[in-house]
């Protein structure tokens, strides 16, 4: 297993918001955790990697036991995360947040590497002079995917990749999520967006209030009564 | 934009270095007050350029930053005076003094690490007021500071033979102390600004920028945003006890007196006045800053003898209120500074859109 969560709870003062999970993403796999707004999807990928403290239990990413590893460190190990809303720095250019995010990276591969993503995303390329705080949404989100991919991660995490865009945009990240599960990345994908999460997805795992109540194939899940009444929008009738 | 500069931009170094280290024969025909005036002018700039790496590259507002600059120049101070009887060279006392400086910068950067934006200012404003206060007391039960008498007969800078505190003529040309500290800061000075250079384009520099921005992005980044930001207040506090310390020197006394709140508030204006982050702004506004008021001492007052009669305004009232109304045109017309940095201005173009 590349990444091994065991009985993680998250608390925010006395309120816990993971309430003890378990999870696995094995190498190569592209992994969903879908729920609804606050049942700690967030709260869980944020403690992954290391930016909320685990309260109990233990996160194992490639054997390291993540709470004694600097949080910097992690992504010079390959564990690489998209925040929730995008995180990217307005004020600096395409090029210049992407050289950014190949800050635990040698130098002297930047270019290459950028080069490889303008091949990924090549509206970046013709944005690459602009600020990034004038790009679109969509653009906002392939720049923050883009500039997490400059690391080279060997795991992924997205969260929240489709928040705030449009129907139409929101196919086209989860192509590209897609195309780099294809390219051998493995990732861990937090999504509200269940049907489209479910359906480049894997494995998928669904989370109510702190808790996971379901978790299987993708395809099980997306044929599931229960998700589809409650995540995918249709009757139970 | 790294081609080799043309011709024209070497013969316009050349001609500006120059100029610059012919100034103080020019200055002096004048007065030798003006040459202790570019010699303030000169240690301006270097705690501009300090307080430039804190606020300009980090983003990190610091309302004491005088703080340090009164550390640099006490611990020369009470290293190099009859004092505590201590007579060191200058080549030791720099470091020491530029370390005790680092350490008092990392001091207050800990605990303020979660601080941002105002929060931040409150707490560095305090920690500047606290660190003047312990100046002024610390002269009983053990008499270290000396209090608010402050500590006189400060050595004056020696390198080797050479005595920066005596007039000497050098092939018939009369050269001052004064003029000798000029030439010393101005090598201090250019040493400094391409240290500056270096670093705003060096992997901190670029560690920095991202804090500025977006924190938890940096840290998302593998940016070790703990250190990083402690190195930017060690550094900053760095020049200014450099700075501090050439103070001492030049002015052979130094009283708590020197580095009250308001040193810290100038020091600000300066950086935001010629363009926060970016390295020539700062200069431009810590040279402006410092002659525009000696300027306005010699001639508010000619002046308003010849209109009223009289003098019927202060020097010192003047000098503030077109500091303020010099402070406010630049805000309402200059946004981000006389030389904005390239990043501010963009910034600044994009909320007005």
């Amino acid at each position: 297993m590349l990444l091994e969560v065991k009985g993680l709870e998250v608390r925010y003062g006395g309120i816990r918001a993971v309430k003890g999970i378990d999870l696995a993403v094995d190498t190569g796999e592209l992994v969903c955790l879908i729920g609804a707004n606050g049942a700690g999807k967030s709260s869980t990928l944020r403690a992954i990697c290391g930016l909320n403290p685990a309260r109990a239990g233990s996160v194992r990413y490639a054997g390291l036991d993540v709470a004694s590893v600097p949080v910097y460190e992690l992504p010079r190990k390959g564990l690489v995360m998209v925040p929730e809303g995008r995180g990217i720095f307005p004020q600096l250019t395409v090029e210049e947040n992407l050289a950014m995010g190949a800050f635990a990276c040698a130098d002297a591969d930047v270019p290459r590497d950028i080069e490889r993503q303008y091949g990924t995303f090549p509206r970046l390329k013709e944005r690459r002079t602009q600020t990034a705080g004038t790009l679109s949404g969509g653009e906002q989100q392939m720049l923050a995917i883009a500039r997490a991919l400059m690391a080279r991660p060997k795991l992924l995490l997205l969260d929240e990749p489709s928040m705030g865009l449009a129907p139409l945009l929101v196919a086209k990240i989860f192509e590209i999520v897609r195309e780099i599960a294809a390219q051998g990345v493995t990732i861990l994908l937090v999504e509200q967006n269940a049907r489209l999460a479910l359906e480049i997805a894997g494995r998928g795992y669904v989370m109510e209030s702190g808790a996971i109540t379901l978790a299987d194939e993708a395809a099980n899940l997306l044929a599931d009564p229960k998700v589809r009444e409650a995540y995918l929008g249709e009757g139970a009738g | 934009m790294n081609r080799t500069p043309p011709v024209a931009v070497w013969a316009a170094v050349v001609l500006i270095a120059i100029v610059l280290i012919l100034l103080p024969f020019a200055l002096s025909q004048v007065g030798t007050t003006w040459v202790r005036i570019a010699n303030f002018a000169m240690l301006y700039v270097l705690l501009a350029l300090g307080l430039n790496i804190v606020v300009g590259f980090a983003g990190l507002l610091d309302l004491g930053y005088i703080a340090f600059y009164a550390v640099g120049a006490y611990a020369y101070a009470l290293l190099a005076s009859p004092h505590f009887g201590l007579h060191l060279p200058f080549w030791v006392i720099l470091p020491v003094g530029a370390g005790i400086a680092a350490l008092f910068g990392i001091l207050l950067g800990a605990p303020t690490l979660k601080l941002r934006g105002d929060y931040l200012a409150i707490v560095t404003l305090g920690f500047g007021e606290i660190v003047r206060i312990f100046l002024n007391n610390l002269s009983r039960p053990l008499n270290i500071t000396n209090g608010p008498q402050g500590i006189a007969r400060i050595d004056p800078l020696r390198l080797g033979g050479l005595d920066f505190s005596t007039y000497e003529t050098y092939a018939g040309v009369l050269v001052s102390g004064p003029m000798k500290y000029y030439w010393f800061l101005l090598l201090v000075a250019v040493a400094i600004i391409v240290l500056n250079v270096r670093l705003q384009n060096s992997r901190i520099g670029r560690a920095w920028e991202a804090i500025r921005e977006d924190e938890i992005a940096a840290r998302a980044m593998g940016i070790n945003t703990r250190n990083v930001k402690l190195l930017a207040f060690a550094m900053g506090a760095t020049f200014g006890g450099v700075a501090g310390g050439m103070f001492s020197a030049i002015q052979g006394f130094v009283s708590p007196e020197s580095f009250v709140l308001v040193e810290s508030i100038m020091v600000i204006s300066m950086v935001v006045l010629g363009g926060m982050g970016n390295i020539w702004g700062v200069v431009l506004g810590a040279v402006l800053l410092s002659f525009v008021p000696e300027i306005l001492r010699w001639t508010v007052e000619p002046v308003q003898h010849a209109l009223f009669g009289r003098a019927l305004v202060e020097p010192e009232v003047i000098r503030m209120l077109i500091f303020g109304l010099a402070l406010v045109l630049v805000m309402l017309f200059r946004p981000a500074g006389l030389l904005p940095s390239a990043v501010r201005k963009r910034e600044l173009a994009e909320r007005a859109e």
